[in-house]
């Protein structure tokens, strides 16, 4: 029996991700194993009952003595790292998400383990672990050796399976020392809370022909209408000013896999595609019929965008 | 300032990539720099611009890195040093020994600069991996910079269209994302000049690495299948919508 952590992500308000929820699926395999929770910003009480429904038999709450590990990535990993150690774990999950990959990769640069990003599927029993390469272009298989080794899970790349058990909450102090080489000082909000792209199972994206920043207010009205939607934008929506650079979804921005993915006014380049070709289902709204993007879509809507996402908002609201 | 910059030679983001044998592809396509590299280089090079100093492009690659060297040089770099090896795809934790060995031996960095991931094998992991073994402090997803004094204030993406505001002290390791800065283009006086500029060859097993203690291999490469035409609705936009609709609740079932 071996014994696998995953790094337990809280929101703002303390409560579990559901995202992690693949993630613990994934550490779990095909059982046997013992699988630790590990909490850095969050407490055992908030997050036991969701977590234990997937499996987590252990969920260890890990803070530092006489420092502060809130908002101090580089004290985080250092403690994570300690913690692997005093519990044995020798196979750390984690989310691929902004603040996942950033921790998982401090924390296997100070263990120097083997590490793997962005995987969309995980095999425990041959040590494998799948990504792609190229922007989703290849697929590639990776065998992982060595003795303790980490990995990033795609948000939503694997799909969640309850498999409860009873957790029993533990707490770890480290024994870390600030460096005092970075402080976070500032947390900068974005204009609006909005959802965030690489972790939506729905997503809404303007191209170039949206026209203005103003005029995405038909995107996040759809968005609203889909649900927990987030609003995206084609590189050329983001180079004409319309949309901040990390609303970009593709090559040079981000990389997304909902369940649904509605391009609107967007063409289909290969750069674009490169971010958003393993979503489930692609939706293309163009008005040009011999549009690229229709040569590798679910389902095409010819049509101008400001006349059919406005239906597409109406056709959902009176459907609901 | 001496300012290293890591660049890693890829194949350009808009061609096709033909998986040849268990694990290859098609390597007679167009390589270009890795793209979020242009702005570590860029931003290198405006440091440099204002501190003084110098500013090394490291490369791990095959021989053919050096024309993505000459790149970086042309837009203003001062030199370069390729790390030879016969693969496009070396591990991680290698390439980041073999980068950092060859920075030892050549300087003493006061920053250095990474992309914050590889359009290829998109490992995600360099700058970090640089950061423990130099000990300095690392962020990457950098979308906003300033230097201070023996310290650089950085913005991280976060995401949600937010970002924390960090400081470091130098020296430091920073990843780059679009955003940063607009990379300049090179122009014929710079690739003139590049031609001239020192760009050092070393083999990789010569820095006396281990090859064979990879923690990560490569085993199999697939190409991804791509999805065929999809269903074309007709019809008003109101017609469409609705019919979209249903189709997403009822077929496709994500709704
Ligand atoms: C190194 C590199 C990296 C890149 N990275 C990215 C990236 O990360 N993300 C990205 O998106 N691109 C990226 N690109 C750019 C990419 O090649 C395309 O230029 C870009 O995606 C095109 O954006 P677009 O589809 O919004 O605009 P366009 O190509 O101008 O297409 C607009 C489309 O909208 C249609 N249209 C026009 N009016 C309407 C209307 N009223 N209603 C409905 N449809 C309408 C048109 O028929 C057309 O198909 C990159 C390029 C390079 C070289
Ligand atoms: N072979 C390489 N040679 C030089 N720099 C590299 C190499 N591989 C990766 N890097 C740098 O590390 C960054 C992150 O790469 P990766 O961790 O491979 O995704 C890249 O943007 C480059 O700046």
């Amino acid at each position: 029996m071996a014994n696998i952590g995953v790094l337990i992500e809280t929101s703002d308000n303390n409560e579990v991700k559901k995202t992690n929820f693949g993630v613990i699926t994934a550490a779990r395999g095909e059982g046997g194993n013992e699988i630790f929770g590990l909490l850095i910003n969050g407490s055992g009480l908030t997050c036991k009952d969701a977590v234990q429904e997937y499996g987590i038999g252990k969920l260890v709450e890990i803070s530092a003595d006489g420092a502060n590990l809130s908002s101090n990535p580089e004290l985080q990993a250092k403690a994570l790292a300690e913690a692997m150690k005093h519990f044995e774990i020798n196979a750390l999950f984690g989310l691929s998400s902004m603040q996942g990959k950033d921790i998982l990769a401090r924390t296997a640069a100070i263990l120097n383990a083997p590490l793997t990003l962005d995987c969309v599927g995980v095999n425990l029993a041959e040590d494998t672990v799948t990504k792609f390469h190229f922007a989703g272009k290849t697929f590639a298989t990776i065998k992982l050796t060595g003795e303790c080794r980490i990995c990033g899970i795609r948000p939503n790349a694997i799909e969640a399976k309850a498999g409860p058990c009873e957790a029993e909450v533990m707490s770890f102090q480290a024994d870390v020392q600030d460096s005092g080489r970075m402080k976070v000082k500032e947390l900068k909000k974005g204009a609006s809370e909005r959802v965030e792209l690489t972790e939506a199972d729905i997503i809404i994206t303007g191209g170039r022909p949206i026209g203005s920043e103003e005029n995405f207010k038909i995107l996040h009205d759809c968005a609203e209408a889909l649900g927990e939607a987030a609003v995206g934008a084609s590189r050329m929506a983001v180079d004409s000013g319309f949309a901040p650079h990390d609303m970009q979804v593709g090559q040079t921005g981000k990389t997304v896999s909902p369940k649904l993915y509605i391009a609107c006014g967007v063409s289909g380049a290969i750069q674009h595609f490169a971010g958003m070709k393993t979503s489930k289902v692609i939706v293309a709204i163009n008005k040009d019929p011999d549009a690229p993007i229709f040569a590798k879509c679910d389902y095409g809507l010819v049509g101008d965008m400001f006349e059919v996402v406005p239906a597409l908002t109406q056709a959902l609201k009176s459907d609901n | 300032m001496q300012i290293y910059v890591c660049i890693k030679h890829v194949p350009d983001t808009a061609v096709n990539i033909n998986v040849v044998g268990e694990c290859g592809f098609d390597e007679s396509v167009k390589f270009v720099m890795n793209p979020y590299d242009e702005y570590a280089v860029e931003e290198a090079i405006q440091i440099r611009k204002k501190a003084g100093g110098e500013v090394i492009i490291v490369s791990v690659g095959k021989e053919a890195a050096t024309k993505t060297i000459r790149s970086a040089l042309a837009v203003g770099a001062d030199r370069g040093i390729l790390v030879k090896t016969d693969t496009q795809f070396l591990d991680s934790s290698l390439t980041a020994q073999a980068l950092t060995k060859v920075i030892e031996q050549d300087g003493s960095p006061d920053m250095i600069f990474t992309g914050k991931q590889s359009v290829d094998s998109e490992g995600m992991q360099i700058p970090y991996r640089l950061a423990a073994a130099f000990d300095m402090p690392v962020v990457s997803d950098v979308a906003a910079l300033s230097m201070g004094d023996g310290n650089v204030t950085v913005e991280r993406e976060i995401g949600s269209g937010s970002r924390e505001v960090i400081e470091m002290t130098l020296p430091c390791v920073v990843g780059a994302i679009k955003g940063l800065n607009e990379p300049r283009y090179a122009n014929m006086v710079g690739i003139m000049k590049a031609k001239k500029k020192k760009l050092d060859q070393i083999d990789i097993a010569d820095l006396g690495l281990d090859i064979n203690a990879a923690g990560t291999k490569l085993t199999e490469l697939k190409p991804f299948p791509e999805r065929g035409k999809g269903k074309i609705l007709q019809g008003s936009p109101q017609e469409m919508a609705e019919e979209l609709t249903q189709l997403l609740k009822n077929e496709a079932k994500v709704l």
